[in-house]
């Protein structure tokens, strides 16, 4: 070895820590100093720091020379190839910043597997296959944005809702309530499946909408927790379940396409399903019930506003995707021809609800304001559909056929 | 040699971790994409397949050192010959250590030894039995008149590839079970990663000479071709190539050497000095369970 060499070449003195104790950082970070096949030299004065050094060199594929240097023990260890083979035709999957040019790919390869976006993935990795791998299929923009919203505005039912108001309702309207509340827990359930069952087919490429879906179904737990509390606060059971009800969710279930089901789902259900939560949140007769309404249609506005934004993105690349939309509302409304729609029970419990009184007048108050709903969500769909841009006629006509079981 | 060797190249590896089969499989699949018609046969132990390599069974072996020695014996016997065609990169130059805790008294010198109990691995591990039971010996210690030998029988057979025996030893080691415990110098690090070894609890108080470890072993009368195709093919496996990796991972090397046959010496002494096998391969031991 020349001095010029010998001045050039870095050396790492891993003082008195053993290779037992970690001292291999300190070497592999020295290696990463050179290019495979050039040197550096590693001192120590740990016992058996050089026999350690040369059995953790056999297993790393670095050459190591032991010679005598001015009276001290001294390792020559030559950088190997092996490091840098393994990266060689590694993949890599954008950008963890969506906002970054290029940083989301319009497809999420099978061969990233469960990779960060962003990650460097080392060839030969096992494919996982994600049915939900194409962007124009499941993006939106703001997703990250409505994912950050619906963190900062998650709830405690412990923490916000006053559990121990005093109130007592005549049977009759606890009975409703209750009613009601069954009712919604069912839909609540759908609403909790179809994400899940989409999350699971989700390419984790798309961070954001795993994240939104996720926590849309963190929200819609939450919903059925704090429903069925409300149910069993008075000593009671949910009610009764139809089998008209339980068909129209079914058919949510059944939608394969993702988008598809999120227009079903939350344009046009969980749109729905907000102004049933603010009539109650405006005429439920107890302030429990009234304050999880108020709760529950924030939420769901969020989900309502996701579905919004990723089928406007949709729409705007591919517009022909609005008939098969319309299809969509055409065929529900086919498959569930036989159904019975609303259960009655449902129906004459809203009405008893808002009446909040077993008596005529209260009745006659509740049916009025029963009707103004049915018009309010009828009004909401239109115009969550005009703003889909389907035309004013269309949109009306596809509003009315919308499931008479509000999701 | 009869013609069962022929076609396909049959292998024999020895079965001492589940593992061993999905690593013979993928190398069946890589021989065969590059028009190798290749097999493999599992045997329990290393002695059953080292005598196939006799009868006709075999090709060739992928042989544990000692296998290896004994192969060598048994051809020299019967005026044969058995070649190490290729290695791991991780077969060369390898060493046992002697693990003792931080505060024995056992220094460089191993006089502190005397009346101790050592821990080895398995009757049949060349790295943590047979080449330690030799450094002792090299300095005057012998198993039963200077110290007690504590073996830590884990697969007889195996040879030692199943390293359970020398992790049980280096816990009763840390259990202070024992004084001292063998194991060969990647298992000190294994073990150290793991926590069995704590940083700082315990300390190297001995260290063996360079040996080698395993190779293929070809069979005595072996057909050529079929065997430098092997080889040639062995050889041209490539960490780089994502396809090759994995196997290379789970067989634990970088890449594959030409076989030597000069890391041996130690064994052989040793084989001899502590009469696990005659000069013929005819096995000595007499509590040798396989």
């Amino acid at each position: 070895m020349t001095p010029k060499e010998t001045f050039l070449q870095p050396t790492i003195d891993i003082e008195d820590l053993g290779l037992d104790a970690g001292a291999h950082l300190l070497i592999k970070h020295g290696l990463l100093g050179v290019a495979p096949g050039e040197s550096i030299t590693v001192v120590g004065r740990s016992p058996d720091w050089d026999g350690q050094l040369s059995a953790w060199c056999r297993s790393q594929g670095h050459p190591v020379v032991l010679s005598t240097q001015d009276g001290r023990l001294q390792a020559q260890v030559t950088r190997g190839g092996y490091d840098a083979g393994r990266w060689r035709g590694a993949l890599h999957t954008g950008h963890s910043d969506a906002s970054v040019s290029g940083a989301v790919a319009d497809k999420g390869l099978a061969a990233w597997g469960l990779a960060a976006r962003g990650a460097t993935v080392e060839a030969g990795s096992p494919p996982m296959q994600f049915r939900l791998d194409q962007k124009s299929e499941v993006w939106s923009e703001s997703a990250a944005d409505l994912y950050a919203q619906a963190v900062a505005a998650q709830w405690s039912p412990d923490a916000v809702i006053d559990w121990k108001a005093e109130f007592e309702l005549p049977e009759v309207v606890e009975n409703a309530v209750v009613q009601v509340l069954t009712y919604m827990i069912e839909n609540e359930v759908a609403a909790l499946v179809v994400p899940a069952r989409f999350l699971g087919q989700l390419h984790p490429h798309f961070r954001e909408v795993q994240a939104l879906l996720a926590i849309q179904v963190a929200d819609e737990a939450r919903h059925i927790d704090v429903f069925t509390r409300r149910v069993r606060l008075k000593g009671r059971e949910p009610a009764l379940s139809t089998a008209g009800g339980q068909a129209s969710l079914k058919s949510l279930l059944d939608e394969p396409d993702f988008s598809v089901a999120e227009f079903l789902l939350s344009v046009l259900g969980e749109g729905t399903f907000v102004s049933l939560l603010l009539f109650l949140h405006a005429h439920a007769p107890d302030p429990v019930t009234r304050q999880i309404a108020m709760l529950a249609a924030r939420d769901e506005a969020r989900h309502v506003a996701f579905g919004m934004t990723h089928l406007l993105a949709r729409l705007e690349t591919e517009p022909e995707f609005r008939t098969r939309l319309a299809l969509a509302v055409q065929a529900r409304n086919d498959a569930l021809a036989g159904t019975s729609g609303l259960n009655e029970e449902v129906f004459d419990a809203l009405i008893l609800l808002a009446a909040g009184a077993f008596t005529p007048t209260a009745i006659a108050q509740g049916y009025l304001r029963v009707q103004q709903l049915m018009r309010d969500m009828a009004e909401g769909r239109q115009a969550r559909l005009e703003k889909l841009g389907f035309g004013e006629e269309q949109a009306a006509q596809l509003s009315s056929l919308h499931t008479r079981n509000f999701m | 040699m009869t013609n069962s060797l022929t076609n396909p190249l049959l292998m024999g590896a020895v079965a001492y971790a589940p593992k061993v089969v999905t690593i013979w499989e993928g190398f069946k699949e890589y021989f065969r994409r590059h028009d190798l018609e290749f097999d493999y046969v599992l045997f329990s132990n290393y002695e059953r397949q080292v005598q196939a390599q006799f009868d006709g069974g075999i090709a060739l072996a992928w042989n544990s050192p000692l296998a290896w020695v004994r192969a060598d014996r048994m051809a020299r016997a019967c005026g044969q010959v058995a070649t190490a065609i290729a290695m791991r990169d991780t077969d060369c130059d390898l060493t046992s250590v002697l693990v003792v805790r931080a505060a024995s008294p056992v220094s460089a010198d191993l006089s502190a030894l005397q009346g101790k109990t050592i821990g080895f691995g398995a009757i049949d591990s060349p790295q943590a039995h047979l080449i330690p039971l030799d450094h002792l010996r090299q300095q005057g210690l012998v198993a039963g008149r200077d110290f007690t030998a504590k073996r830590f029988d884990v697969l007889g057979g195996k040879h030692g590839d199943h390293i359970g025996g020398e992790r049980d030893a280096a816990v009763a080691l840390m259990a202070g079970e024992i004084d001292a415990a063998w194991m060969i110098d990647g298992n000190h690090q294994a073990f150290s990663r793991e926590g069995v070894l704590p940083a700082g609890a315990t300390r190297i108080a001995a260290r063996t000479g360079l040996y080698d470890h395993c190779n293929f072993t070809v069979s005595p009368g072996a057909p050529a071709d079929q065997i430098a195709r092997f080889t040639g093919l062995l050889l041209a496996m490539r960490w780089d190539d994502p396809q090759v990796r994995p196997l290379l991972e789970l067989e634990g090397l970088k890449t594959w050497l030409p076989g030597r046959t000069s890391g041996y010496a130690l064994l052989e002494r040793a084989t001899d000095d502590e009469a696990f096998y005659d000069a013929q391969g005819n096995i000595l031991a007499a509590d040798y369970r396989y």
